[in-house]
């Protein structure tokens, strides 16, 4: 089974490679945007008998810094 | 006097490091492989070198501090033992939990390599006694990642506890209140941006490195 986990940054945290990312679209010509945060995309192959408590352990403890970053896990 | 610099795959201050843990204590330090378990028996003081630990996959320091010795080095630390954390190594601790915050990526989002000036904020702690607070160092900074992040809550926690060791005398990254070196709440850990290994001898360009070592390694004695 593949769980699609979304780490992204906490509003209020301050995005510098967003920031880089909205001014090279700005220098592409294309107007409109109004913010760029940036993010991270882990696809995960586990076993489908998988615990929800499991995904989010794994989550907290590795693959997001909570400090910074929030997650989202989405199992199929 | 025992000493022993942390080697992840990827550091690259370890050498560094040792030449100015001997330096000061006249003793090699012993250097730890990140798969061993165990530090050494009686160890006084444990170095987190810079470097680019696992080659920064995932984040800056993430998984040096989910490796087999960071377990040895967390109950050293709650043993009260010094553990002093430059660059890459203050990313392990902050992902260690060991200190407060996050170190991102550059506000500048450029590799900064140069010295800068750094104000002594706390000169009470044990790698800082040797400093007077004020105090204006000459040390290099050489990181992509070391712009600290912390919410205003923990920012005003630490700056009330005087755990603020270092703070940038100028513009460098973008960190938070400018701030280049963390303590953590017993004052046993230490975490740094800039490197004082790289300021030991004249030939380095400075010394002002120098103290921290001979301040810490000397309470230690």
């Amino acid at each position: 089974m593949k769980v699609n986990v979304y780490v992204t940054l906490k509003p209020g945290v301050l995005d510098p490679q967003g920031k880089a990312i909205h001014h090279a679209l700005e220098g592409l010509g294309f107007e409109g945007v109004s913010d760029v945060r940036a993010g991270r995309f882990i696809e995960l192959d586990v076993a489908d008998t998988i615990s929800d408590a499991d995904l989010d352990a794994m989550c907290a403890k590795l693959l997001a810094n909570t400090v910074i970053e929030n997650y989202r896990i989405e199992r199929p | 006097m025992k000493t022993a610099v942390i080697v992840f795959p990827g550091s690259n201050c370890d050498r560094d490091m040792a030449v100015a843990l001997e330096q000061v204590t006249g003793r090699a330090p012993s250097m730890v492989w990140h798969r061993d378990t165990d530090l050494p028996d009686g160890v006084d003081f444990i170095a987190l070198p810079g470097g680019f630990s696992y080659g920064d996959y995932l984040r800056s320091g993430a998984m040096a501090a989910r490796s087999p010795i960071l377990q040895a080095v967390t109950a050293a630390a709650a043993r009260g033992v010094p553990v002093l954390g430059v660059c890459n190594g203050f990313q392990v601790l902050t992902e260690a939990q060991l200190l407060p915050g996050a170190l991102m990526r550059n506000a500048g989002l450029n590799f900064i390599c140069r010295t800068v000036g750094l104000t002594v904020e706390n000169d009470r702690s044990l790698f800082t006694s040797a400093y007077q607070a004020g105090e204006t160092l000459n040390i290099p900074v050489a990181h992509h990642d070391g712009n600290f992040f912390a919410d205003s809550d923990t920012l005003d926690r630490i700056e009330g506890e005087g755990r603020v060791a270092f703070r940038y005398a100028e513009t460098v990254n973008g960190s938070a209140r400018n701030i280049a070196g963390v303590l953590n709440e017993a004052g046993n850990v230490l975490g740094m941006m800039p490197h004082p290994e790289r300021a030991i001898d004249v030939a380095h360009g400075g010394t002002d490195g120098l103290r921290l070592f001979e301040a810490a390694l000397r309470v230690l004695a």
